[in-house]
């Protein structure tokens, strides 16, 4: 009973996306008649729909959580034998069941725009509904044509036949919806892009509206990137964090859109400026998150993360990405010119340093997408290419090293118009930072030229993220300026665990036999034994290692190697000693022959990578950066709300007193 | 001017689909071509690989008729299904000499026995020595190697029974 | 499809456990000489794994990838340079097995697109906040 109420409630949900579509096209294409009595259907059609689409991936999750082995999709990712916890996480572990969460985030979101947002003139909120009820149809009509996760099997399995280790992980409960979240975030955001182009209503009030979008969808991009970082960098076994991976960059790609999105819109918010700008900021965050999807689950290129891929899935994603994209850039191109620049402003201004980073984070999102693709292009001439980290690092420093430097005095810079010469002080400073850092680093040893910029970089960052706070009262700073003050501080805190990270990393491989030491930059690693263990589907070697630094009480480590029967995999499980200066990873490898007195030896390999979580709380500081910006927002926005209804109630109260009946008819759009 | 800047990505765009649509239609082709081919066999000398067989060396490939160098191992699956075929070519004539990577003598020896043994000699890679120096990336592969110790033509992935027309001709080819 | 599925499912993180021979000598051990190492790990870092699914051979456990690292090492101690390795292993493997693409026949749009990339920047920079500053300054009446 299950898969068919599942089932039914997504064909009544596509259903409903039907009538959302034409009622959102009705309204936004009628003034008055017959066709306007069916534009009133779009807001409750996507309502109802987010409860529809929520119950089916419900009673999907309740599926996999009793494990009913009468359904395939159940039956080829799950197992009796599988833990609790990744039996419900395995429902998104795979392609159907992801994308089954996508279409119900993407429910979700319709319906909270649809039953929440007042602010937009009803035609340009026609047009949104019924492009998000257009995109919302192509993903219905993919699930349900091509990839339905109800499917029953004619006989019901006896077992099932597991979930790919790697993904039996808690990184991946969190990781993966997170991200998703944020692609389908950036799907409303086209759907309100698409409205305003298609109403020529590219304002601030449109963009006030946009913002919250963008910056939740940022938000959960960010945090998701973050997460997925930190998973590779542990399970994967060789305390890699990034890899230039074709699955990272195609998360990577729609966080840069998003970000220079994020900017442009707070530039139309405050300035009425970067209109186009915007719109074509709006249409290329949801693409490359489609694009993402094309890549990672077509299976066109050649990727370390695990994924089941089909070419025939990915076909219809192509058919998706071309009807939404396509269509969205060729209204652009009709549209585009007949919409104005907007207000101007100088060089040195506010808009100017967000509209040079806002080049620079697209000219960065250009090299990844080169870097990322030209594999493809070549392929195609049967040539077969390795784009790598030699190339992103230096190509896209060329356009990172500019930006943050404008990043570091760009908030520090008045709206409009700007003397250089007001903030010559913070200036001088902020340079004198950066170069004392290099020189001191130059003091230290030689490294590569990157990791020194990026901590000079980082260094100046950090102090440039809180001048903003300087010389004013903190009680009366706005909360959206400290979730600034705090993602740019992030941005630095990043900044300088990656650079810290790959300069300052020290390595030890070593075949050990138990008993024996090995020393790694400062720490005495002793490997005390290695023995057999056994979860619940795997077995596996674990190692115990004491690790101590200095004189300190030794810590015990226990990395293992395990071996997965369902399916048949071999993963190293690392163990991590996390200090506020670093971690030290470690990991157990094969076998290694005897040594000369007879003991078996085994493969070590462990690291010491100074400041390396600082990536990641810099990842989380941004991410709260963001979030304590929408708080902010959306405070402003209540009190303003709150505002128009005082000033309303007291105009009718006035009308009252004055003997006049109030004939205003519908409240005025509240005008911010 | 203002349109075409507009037009761009639109343009830029139906680039990208036309290429992606294509290569969806193109059948993915994991394997990576050795540069080798066209080029000298390097100089190597590689032990035993089991009793009773002899090691292989670069000139055991110079003069007489043009063979087969294949690189195999006991662990690997699609191996045992070309054992057969290998069978087949050397009742064709050809003198096939392996490349066991990787592997113990006792299962080398196991192996031979229970599916054939179509080599003349076998050298041991323990280290993939030979592997890397002549560009192959997997397990099994067949390079035709004319009698002045050229690399001739590279067969990725196992020998099925189509594979021999193909193996006959080019070795026919290296012939001259 | 099903079959595909699984056989990529395999292909990305395969058992070696049929694999019973010890590692090549500096497949997993560090050179004496830190210097040298570093040159190693910086080497290999870029250099891809043949038999894994996009990974360099630093970053993987497969035998070969090990194989590989030996090499690696090994010539760094014979004398040779990483740019003299990095070119051997192009020589038989072409571009692929190179994470640092080099300006080639092939490879040229790589470098070129950027070049490009950074005119179209300075150019829109130049329109944008150039022209404004002057319009800004004629339109302050």
């Amino acid at each position: 009973m299950i898969a068919e109420l599942g089932l039914a409630a997504l064909w009544l949900s596509a259903a409903l996306a039907v009538l959302q579509m034409v009622s959102g096209a009705l309204g936004l294409r009628a003034g008055g008649g017959a066709a306007a009595a069916y534009a009133i259907h779009a807001r409750p059609a996507a309502v109802v729909q987010a409860f529809l689409a929520t119950l089916a991936f419900l009673l999907l999750l309740y599926a996999f959580a009793i494990t009913d082995l009468s359904i395939k999709l159940v039956a080829t990712n799950s197992h009796s034998a599988k833990p609790f916890i990744y039996k419900l996480t395995g429902t998104w572990g795979n392609h159907e069941g992801s994308m089954l969460l996508w279409v119900a985030v993407l429910a979700i979101s319709g319906g909270l725009l649809a039953g929440l947002e007042r602010r937009l003139p009803e035609r340009t909120m026609s047009a949104t509904l019924a492009v998000q009820g257009f995109v919302a149809l192509g993903f219905y009509a993919f699930l349900l044509l091509s990839s339905n996760p109800f499917e029953r099997l004619p006989v019901p399995a006896v077992e099932g036949s597991g979930l790919n280790p790697l993904l039996q992980d808690i990184g991946l409960a969190i990781h993966p919806p997170t991200l998703y979240i944020g692609y389908v975030g950036l799907s409303v955001a086209f759907s309100l892009a698409m409205g305003a182009l298609l109403t020529r209503q590219v304002n601030p009030d449109f963009a006030k509206v946009l913002r919250p979008w963008v910056l939740g969808a940022w938000v959960f991009l960010t945090f998701g990137i973050t997460a997925g970082s930190y998973w590779a960098y542990y399970e994967l076994g060789w305390g890699g964090w990034w890899f230039w991976d074709p699955v990272e960059n195609a998360s990577l790609m729609p966080w840069l859109a998003a970000t220079a999105l994020l900017h442009s819109v707070s530039v139309l918010a405050a300035r009425d400026a970067l209109r186009t700008w915007t719109i074509m900021l709006g249409v290329l965050a949801f693409s490359m998150s489609m694009l993402g999807t094309f890549l990672v689950r077509s299976g066109v290129l050649t990727s370390v993360h695990a994924f089941a891929v089909d070419p025939e899935r990915g076909t219809f994603i192509l058919v998706l990405l071309g009807l939404y994209i396509g269509g969205a850039l060729a209204i652009f191109a009709a549209r585009a010119s007949s919409i104005s620049e907007g207000k101007r402003f100088t060089a040195t201004s506010r808009e100017g340093a967000l509209v040079f980073n806002n080049v620079m984070l697209s000219a960065i999102l250009a090299i990844v997408l080169l870097g990322t693709l030209y594999p493809l292009l070549t392929e195609a001439f049967d040539v077969r290419v390795s784009v790598g980290p030699p190339y992103f690092n230096p190509a896209g420093a060329i356009f990172a090293i500019p930006m943050f430097m404008v990043m570091a005095v760009g908030p520090l810079l008045r709206w409009k118009d700007d003397k250089p010469k007001r903030i010559q002080f913070e200036l001088a400073l902020l340079a004198a930072i950066a170069i004392g850092v290099i020189v001191l680093v130059a003091v230290l040893g030689d490294f590569d030229v990157l990791p020194v910029l990026g901590l000079a970089l980082a260094a100046a960052l950090g102090v440039a993220a809180l001048l903003p706070l300087r010389g004013r009262k903190l009680a009366r700073v706005p909360i959206a300026t400290w979730g600034m003050v705090c993602a740019h501080f992030g941005v630095a805190v990043a900044l300088f665990g990656m650079a810290s990270e790959s300069a300052f990393t020290s390595e030890k491989l070593a075949a050990v036999a138990p008993g024996q030491t090995e020393e790694v930059a400062g720490w005495t690693i002793r490997l005390e034994s290695v023995d057999p263990v056994a979860g619940p589907n795997w077995t596996a070697v674990e190692a115990r290692i004491a690790a101590s630094r200095g004189d300190e009480e030794p810590v015990m480590l226990a990395p293992q190697s395990r071996n997965f029967w369902a399916p048949s995999q071999a993963t190293s499980e690392s163990a991590l000693v996390t200090r506020w200066d670093g971690q030290l990873y470690a990991v157990i490898g094969d076998r290694a022959g005897v040594d000369a007195a007879g003991n078996e030896r085994w493969q070590l390999r462990v690291w010491w990578k100074p400041f390396v979580t600082f990536i990641w709380y810099g990842g989380l500081l941004i991410a709260l950066g963001g979030t304590i910006s929408i708080a902010g927002r959306l405070q402003v926005d209540l009190r303003q709300r709150h505002a128009i209804r005082r000033r309303d109630e007291e105009r009718a109260d006035l009308e009252a007193l004055n003997g006049r009946v109030s004939d205003n008819g519908p409240l005025p759009e509240p005008a911010e | 001017m203002n349109r075409l800047i507009y037009i761009a990505p639109l343009a830029l765009f139906a680039f990208f689909a036309g290429l992606a649509g294509y290569m969806l239609t193109q059948d993915k082709d994991q394997a990576i071509p050795s540069q080798m081919v066209e080029q000298p066999l390097p100089d190597f000398a590689l032990p035993p690989a089991t009793d009773g067989i002899p090691g292989a060396s670069r000139k055991d490939f110079v003069g007489g008729e043009p063979r087969l160098l294949n690189i195999w191992a006991s662990w690997c699956l699609p191996c045992i299904a070309e054992a057969p075929q290998l069978e087949a070519l050397r009742d064709e004539g050809v003198e096939i000499i392996g490349i066991a990577v990787r592997d113990e003598p006792e299962n080398v020896a196991d192996f031979l026995a229970r599916y054939g043994n179509p080599y003349t000699r076998i050298g041991a890679d323990n280290i993939s020595e030979l592997m890397i120096e002549i560009g192959a990336s997997g397990v099994p592969e067949t390079y035709v190697i004319d009698a002045d110790g050229n690399i001739r033509y590279q067969h990725i992935g196992d020998i099925r029974a189509d594979t021999i027309p193909v193996l006959l001709e080019q070795l026919e080819r290296a012939r001259s | 499809m099903r079959v595909l599925v699984l056989l990529l499912a395999f292909l990305s993180v395969p058992v070696f456990a049929q694999q019973t021979m010890p590692p090549a000598p500096y497949a997993y051990t560090q050179l004496d000489d830190p210097a040298l190492e570093a040159e190693a790990t910086a080497l290999m870092e870029t250099l891809r794994c043949l038999t894994c699914q996009s990974q360099s051979i630093a970053d993987s456990d497969a035998p070969m990838a090990g194989d590989m690292r030996h090499q690696v090492r090994a010539r760094l101690v014979a004398g040779e340079s990483p740019t003299e390795i990095r070119a051997w292993l192009t020589r038989r493997y072409g571009d692929y097995v190179s994470y640092q693409p080099e300006v080639s026949a092939t490879t040229w749009p790589l470098f070129a697109i950027p070049l490009a990339l950074l005119a179209i920047v300075a150019l829109v920079l130049l329109r944008r906040l150039g022209k404004r500053r002057s319009d800004a300054a004629s339109g302050a009446d």
